[in-house]
Parts: structure tokens; C-alpha cells; sequence
């Protein structure tokens, strides 16, 4: 058998195995289902989430992708309980490992935060503290969320340390028992081997200096060299690289089981993003967490998810794995965001334009909120809001086109001024 | 018979160079200490060389504060060069930049927003430098004028008298490049002018500007940090590292053959669709350094992953190697003799 071969066949095994997984439910980690997330504002109701549903797996990356605005930050907020007036959270359900999160105290909703769920944040400055040193704000992740761990290292080192302080007591004895027999050379040897065993003995461990030491460990498994002197720096005094990957190495040293990453590259450079995206993927396999990653850059998606939730004004349009979303999208909306991305490709010929623009959620457009911008709108696109049907295996998709009850109705006219003015705006 | 014809078109295009730039550097000095005395410099830009053709789209691509606006904003006098020369068609205008070469050189910047005054409307805004640099009087001739603009960048008569808040991103940068438009520029500098907007609203843009491009022989300084971007649009590309150039060519030269060490890790750290390119990502290690402060030898050196097969990287200065008439990049020799 060729490399190749041996290549392809792990690669199917892999694909079958993650098909299973899929499948079988008992994998399942978050289910959000019709969440409703409003602001109240002067100026009216922001409806920034409006009906989403969607899985996360266990063990499980999934994208949210979706242009500015639509409603992908508010969406991780939900999650998280962490919508501030005035927005709030108005129907929906969000079961966590069979736990309806919506329904816990605020107490409760603590327990689980920093916990079991963590989030990435795009700007790591503010997500910082700004006045405590960056290596005791990563030991405090472990003091919080890996006590038991930290006892554990301390329990085997106070053990060692015993042995050897016990070793240490009889060897004096020894000394003070036979001191009389003694030649002069011999209690020489005797006192050289008392003091290189004290030498031997550490200091008792404390829990601050262990957590310490595995914030140098996380932080040097970011790709950051120099570990020890980062250790020592305020946030401030840290490139923005340096932070971002700082905040990586704590989401990810509490083990969560759900890593909610908000577009942590986005600030960076991309070689730096290469390097940050690569050891998110390393981390993800090693401690198995899944990981719900929202950007607006279908190049991340593609790279780093399973599968993929479009997002447009508040809904969810497209959700499906990742492979078959970029090979054959079919949602309108997602076909002409993959077409509006430049690429060799289509260098002489123009790039697909969505005509229009993103719609004001406090008045969002009626029906299928996409129809003022669908070349492939139909006549009821604008009454009637589309379903979100399974049509395939796990591919969702929320457009009329794809629904039995209305895909034979007819076609909308666009009229010519009426397209030309839009394709303008 | 490409090769004659490449090269005809490269001879072609000499004839029509129309802006010029040697040994450009622009420092930034850095003030400190008690007295608030000078302390340093920034080698913003460092001794770059280019040629920007009528009608071509020249890239400048590199990644944040590698000295990408600075060049922008020395062409425009708008910071002092510390030393080198620019020039338009044959006149120097680094010492000499006149209310007419203000015409012929426009910038757009990558935030709309900042570079429109809030409280005015946008018949004011664009008439502004008809005033100004046209000296047009006339409130009739004015509105005229502006109109036309609106309608080359596809906007329209009822958009005048509307205040800047009342647009959308994509249309605010419309109206920046109606503006830009306003004194018939030969040569328009693009700062990101697409970074702050969506995919789908900057496929609008992009559009625009091609067809800006071809209907009014535009030369375009187009500066980003996208490589897709550029690859779309471009026709040429210069590709920076702190301050310096490290490889220049056509945008086939530099796409499917990336020659220096750096250009090559830039190009392969882009996200992409396609699996293959990602199997051969080169992951680029430790930060990138400061201009205050620059390694010495070939800045690149401390994160450069093919320096072990190298002469003296972290000694000496990188040369100018050619690859072809066209492309060239800046690189030490290799060890073993071995050719580019
Ligand atoms: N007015 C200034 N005073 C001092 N230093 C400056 C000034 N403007 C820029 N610099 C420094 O000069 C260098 C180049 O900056 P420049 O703005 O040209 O970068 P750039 O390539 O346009 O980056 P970006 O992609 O982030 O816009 C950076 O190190 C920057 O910090
Ligand atoms: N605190 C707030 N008050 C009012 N509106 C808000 C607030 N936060 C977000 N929104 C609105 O909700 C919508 C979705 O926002 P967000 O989820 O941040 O978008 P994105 O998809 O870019 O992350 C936007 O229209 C935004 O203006
Ligand atoms: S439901 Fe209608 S308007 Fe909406 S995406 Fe489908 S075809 Fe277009
Ligand atoms: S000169 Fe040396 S360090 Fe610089 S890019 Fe070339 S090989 Fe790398
Ligand atoms: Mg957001
Ligand atoms: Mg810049």
C-alpha cells in the first residue's frame, strides 16, 4: 500500500467516523433552538436574534458566519447569559448537556461560565485586566478551574518530598548513633551526604507557585518563547498577538467542553493568524473540547470547521458541514457570498455583487429577509417567511426555493429600473 | 511569442511611467525622556524604489505598520521623506509639491467615515475641491459638477443634500471616490479602501474601481493587507516587510512563484478553501519586530525558516536579486550556490 493510499484510507475511516458521531445524538453538547434575542432601543425593537436553532457535537467545531451586524456576536452572548440591557433574551431554549440554560440562577449560569463554557473575545485588550500581571490572570484560570489538578501535582510532590525528608532523618540518626566508631574521613563522608540531601529537599510546594508554573507551561504551548519574562508583563506591555494568544491559553486551560471563539484573529496579521489558527486546531484535538467559531471569513470556516451556519439578519439561513457548503451552497444568499469573495478566478470577470445592503433590523424587510437583495426571489418571498426544512441529511436551509408546499410558485419580475437602482446602492 | 509580447508591453509601459520613486526614506522621530528630547527614529519606510505606470494597478501589500500609508502619504507630502526622490512624469515633487500635482494625485483613505465632515452635505463635500483646487465659483456649475460625479460612482441626484450619517459604508466610500474624482487625478492612492466594509458591498467597490479605472486611465496605488484583494485587482504587486521591499513583480510573477522567504509564508498563511495549499502552509514563528528597533541583517531573519540555507542573513543586508525583467526580490545567496 502506497503513503497515499494509506492516506486516503484514514482520511475515509476519519469521515465515517465523524458521520457517526454526528448521527448519534448521545454526542450532542448545545442545542439552541428558535432563540430570540431583542434590544429595545429609542429608536425601536433591534430584532438582532430571531429564531435560531442549531447543534454543536461533541468534540465538534462549528461555524457562524455571517457579514457585520447580523447578529453573530449577539447570538455567543445569549449563550453565555451575558446580553446586557437593553437587550434580553425573548423566547428560545438553550440546553446544554440537557441543562436549559435560560432556566438557571445567575448563580448557577456563574458555575458554568469560565467553566465549562469559555469565550474568546475579538478584542483581547478589554477582556484583560489591565492592572494584574498576564502570567497571575492565566494562574488564576488554573486556581479557579484545575484545583484539583493542582493538589494532585502538589500531593505527588509532597510525597517525594517526604520520602526524602524522611530519608534525611534516618541518615542522621545513623550519624548520631555510630558518631563514636567514626574515623575523622568517614564523618566527613557522613556530613557531605547529610548537606546534599538537604540540598535535595524543595521548598513544600504552594498551590500560587504550581498554578504558576502551568501558566509558563500553557503559555509556551502558544508559541510564545520567552514564557518566563511574559509571565511578568502587564497586558498593555504585550503585542496584540501575544494577547490574543494569552487568551487563547486560558479558554482553553479550563478544559472547557464549549470554546465560544468571537473572530479572534481579526486584528491580526496573517501570519500570525496561521500560527494562532494552527494551534487552536492542536488544542482542540488534544483537550476535545468543540468549539463554536463565529467570523465573517469563509477561508477560517473552511479551514478550521465541520460544519457551518450562515447567517443573515438575525437568522440562519444555510447550516450544513462544511464540505458540502462550499462545494455546492445553495442557499442565494451564501451563493453570492462566495461569489463577492475575490479570487484568481474570476480576476477578468466581475465580481458577483449582492445588490443592496444589509437590512435594518428594527425594521427588517417582511417574509424571507433576504428578498429586496434575491435574484431568485418568487412571488410570496415577501409574505411568507421561509422554513427552516431538513432537506438532506443534516443540511437545514430556510429559503422557498428548497420547499415542496411553495417552490413550484412563480417567479418574482424584477423590474429593470428597479434591479439597476438596487445593483447601485 | 508571450515573451515578445510581455516584453513589449513592459517596453510599452516604460514610456508611460508616471510617478517615480528612488530611494525613498521616511523616518518618524520618536521624542522621550524628561526634556521631551529626540530619541530615536522610525524607519517607517526604508529605501524603497518603484515605478507606478499610467493606467496599472500597483499593489503595495504587507502586514500592519510595515510602512504601507507612509509611502502613500510621502507621494502626497503629507509627512516629509527624510531622503530619496519622487517624482511626476519628469518633475521632482518631493521638494516642490504644487497646488496642481494636488490635482493630479488624489488619496482615498480606508475609513470613510474620517474623512467626511459630518455636518456636511455631500454636494459641499465633493464641491470642495472644485472650489479649492478648481477654483469654481458658481453654486450652479458646482452642483452640476458634483452630480456628474454621483453618477459615475452610481449615485444619484436626490443623494446632494443628505448628510454623510445618512449612507451606508459602501456608499460613503462612493462618495470619498466621487470626491477623489472631482479634479480629473491621474494617479489615485487607495488606502485599504475596501478593509472596513463587507464581502459582499466590497465586490461593489472593487467593481467600481476597475471600471473607473479603464474609463478614465487611472494609474491606482492600491495599498493593502488582502492578497486576495490585490490578486483580483492588481497588475502588479510590491510586497513590504518593516519598511523595505522583498519582492516586486506581476501578479503571476509573485502569486504562482514566490520566490522570498517571506512573501512565501505570507501567501501560504492566507485561509483558503482549498486543502492543498493548506497542507503546505509554512507557519511562520515569533512576532513581528519592531521598526523602532530592527534586527540586524535582513529584518526577517528571526522568524525566517530558510535562513539555515543561507549566507550571512543575519549580518548582512539583503541585495536586489532579479528573477526576471519583471520580478525581483531581496534575499541573501544561498550556501550551496544554488539559484533562485
Ligand atoms: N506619525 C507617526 N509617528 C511615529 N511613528 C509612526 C507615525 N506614523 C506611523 N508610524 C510608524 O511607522 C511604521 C509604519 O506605519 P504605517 O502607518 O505606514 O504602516 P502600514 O503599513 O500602513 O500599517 P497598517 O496596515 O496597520 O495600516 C509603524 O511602525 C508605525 O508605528
Ligand atoms: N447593546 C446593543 N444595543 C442595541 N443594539 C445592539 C446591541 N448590541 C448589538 N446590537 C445590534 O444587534 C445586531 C447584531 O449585532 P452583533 O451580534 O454584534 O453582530 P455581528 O454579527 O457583527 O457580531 C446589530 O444590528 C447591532 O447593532
Ligand atoms: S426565500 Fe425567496 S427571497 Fe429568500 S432566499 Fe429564497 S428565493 Fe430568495
Ligand atoms: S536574506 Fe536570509 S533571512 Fe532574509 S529572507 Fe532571505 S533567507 Fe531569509
Ligand atoms: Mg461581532
Ligand atoms: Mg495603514
Amino acid at each position: 500500500m502506497t503513503l497515499t493510499e494509506k492516506k486516503e484510507i484514514i482520511e475515509e475511516n476519519r469521515k465515517n467516523q465523524m458521520k457517526s458521531a454526528i448521527k448519534e445524538d448521545s454526542n450532542l453538547l448545545l442545542q439552541v433552538k428558535n432563540l430570540k434575542t431583542y434590544f429595545y432601543t429609542e429608536e425601536g425593537i433591534v430584532k438582532a436574534v430571531d429564531g435560531v436553532s442549531f447543534n454543536i457535537f461533541k468534540n465538534e467545531v462549528l461555524g457562524l458566519v455571517g457579514e457585520t451586524g447580523c447578529g453573530k456576536s449577539v447570538t455567543a452572548l445569549s449563550i453565555l447569559r451575558l446580553v446586557r440591557s437593553p437587550g434580553e433574551i425573548i423566547e428560545g431554549s438553550i440546553e446544554f448537556n440537557n441543562v436549559n440554560l435560560l432556566e438557571l440562577s445567575e448563580e448557577e449560569m456563574r458555575s458554568h461560565r469560565g467553566n465549562d463554557i469559555t469565550m474568546i473575545f475579538q478584542d483581547p485588550l478589554n477582556s484583560l485586566n489591565p492592572v494584574i500581571l498576564a502570567g497571575d490572570q492565566v494562574a488564576e484560570v488554573f486556581l479557579l478551574h484545575q484545583e484539583e489538578e493542582l493538589n494532585k501535582i502538589i500531593d505527588v510532590r509532597l510525597l517525594e518530598r517526604d520520602k526524602l525528608v524522611q530519608e534525611l532523618k534516618e541518615l542522621k540518626k545513623e550519624f548520631k548513633e555510630n558518631k563514636e566508631q567514626l574515623s575523622e574521613t568517614e564523618k566527613e563522608e557522613f556530613k557531605v551526604k547529610i548537606k546534599d540531601l538537604k540540598k535535595k529537599i524543595p521548598k513544600a510546594p504552594n498551590l500560587k507557585d504550581v498554578a504558576l508554573e502551568k501558566a509558563e507551561q500553557i503559555i509556551k504551548e502558544v508559541g510564545i518563547a520567552d514564557a518566563k519574562q511574559i509571565l511578568k508583563r502587564y497586558p498593555h506591555e504585550l503585542s496584540g498577538g501575544m494577547r490574543q494568544r494569552i487568551m487563547i491559553a486560558m479558554g482553553l486551560s479550563c478544559t472547557p467542553l464549549l470554546l465560544i471563539a468571537d473572530e479572534p484573529t481579526t486584528a491580526l496579521d496573517v501570519t500570525i493568524q496561521a500560527q494562532i489558527l494552527d494551534l487552536m486546531k492542536n488544542l482542540q484535538k488534544k483537550f476535545d473540547t468543540s468549539i463554536l467559531m463565529i467570523t465573517h471569513d469563509l477561508g477560517i470556516i473552511a479551514e478550521l470547521c465541520d460544519r457551518v451556519a450562515v447567517m443573515y439578519s438575525g437568522n440562519i439561513v444555510e447550516y450544513a458541514t462544511a464540505e458540502d457548503l462550499f462545494k455546492n451552497p445553495r442557499h442565494p444568499y451564501t451563493q453570492g457570498l462566495i461569489g463577492a469573495i475575490p479570487s484568481v478566478e474570476k480576476k477578468d470577470t466581475k465580481l458577483t455583487v449582492i445588490r443592496g445592503m444589509v437590512p435594518n433590523l428594527i425594521y427588517p424587510p417582511s417574509g424571507c429577509r433576504f428578498h429586496p437583495r434575491c435574484t431568485e426571489r418568487l412571488e410570496i418571498c415577501d409574505k411568507i417567511k421561509p422554513r427552516f426544512l431538513e432537506i438532506n441529511d443534516r443540511y437545514f436551509i430556510a429559503c422557498h426555493l428548497f420547499d415542496p408546499e411553495y417552490k413550484e410558485s412563480p417567479k418574482y419580475q424584477w423590474d429593470e429600473t428597479e434591479s439597476e437602482e438596487s445593483y447601485k446602492v | 511569442m508571450t515573451v515578445i509580447n510581455e516584453k513589449e508591453k513592459i517596453s510599452e509601459r516604460k514610456k508611460n511611467v508616471v510617478i517615480t520613486v528612488r530611494n525613498l526614506k521616511t523616518y518618524y522621530p520618536i521624542f522621550g525622556g524628561l526634556f521631551h528630547r529626540k530619541i530615536g527614529v522610525v524607519k517607517a519606510v526604508d529605501d524603497v524604489s518603484f515605478d507606478l505606470y499610467r493606467g496599472e494597478t500597483l499593489g503595495l501589500v504587507g502586514e500592519s505598520g510595515c510602512g504601507k500609508t507612509t509611502i502613500g502619504n510621502t507621494i502626497l507630502n503629507l509627512v516629509p521623506a527624510t531622503s530619496g526622490e519622487i517624482y511626476f512624469e519628469d518633475d521632482r515633487i518631493d521638494n516642490n509639491f504644487t497646488q496642481d500635482y494636488r490635482k493630479k494625485i488624489q488619496m482615498v483613505f480606508q475609513d470613510p467615515d474620517s474623512s467626511l465632515n459630518p455636518r456636511w452635505k455631500i454636494v459641499n463635500i465633493i464641491g470642495e475641491p472644485l472650489r479649492i483646487l478648481e477654483g469654481m465659483k458658481k453654486r450652479r456649475e458646482i452642483r452640476r459638477r458634483v452630480l456628474e460625479l454621483l453618477e459615475t460612482v452610481s449615485m444619484k441626484v436626490e443623494h446632494l443634500d443628505r448628510y454623510p450619517h445618512e449612507f451606508s459604508g459602501g456608499q460613503k466610500q462612493r462618495i470619498v471616490i466621487a470626491r477623489a474624482l472631482a479634479c480629473n487625478p491621474e494617479v489615485i492612492i487607495l488606502d485599504e479602501p475596501t478593509s472596513a466594509l463587507d464581502v459582499s458591498v466590497q465586490a461593489q467597490i472593487l467593481n467600481l474601481l476597475k471600471d473607473l479605472q479603464i474609463e478614465f486611465n487611472l494609474a491606482l496605488l492600491f495599498i493593502t493587507h488582502d492578497l486576495s484583494v490585490i490578486q483580483h485587482i492588481g497588475d502588479r504587486i510590491e510586497v513590504m516587510y518593516l519598511g523595505k521591499f522583498v519582492e516586486e513583480g506581476t501578479i503571476d510573477d509573485v502569486f504562482y512563484h514566490p520566490t522570498q522567504p517571506y512573501t512565501k509564508a505570507l501567501l501560504s498563511a492566507r485561509p483558503t478553501f482549498d486543502p492543498t495549499t493548506r497542507s503546505n502552509r509554512i507557519i511562520l514563528e515569533g512576532e513581528v519586530p519592531s521598526a523602532i528597533n530592527p534586527p540586524s541583517g535582513c529584518y526577517f531573519h528571526p522568524r525566517c525558516p530558510e535562513m539555515e540555507d543561507h549566507i550571512g542573513c543575519n549580518i548582512e543586508e539583503p541585495t536586489k536579486i532579479s528573477i526576471s525583467e519583471t520580478h525581483h526580490i531581496w534575499c541573501q545567496p544561498f550556501k550551496n550556490g544554488k539559484k533562485f
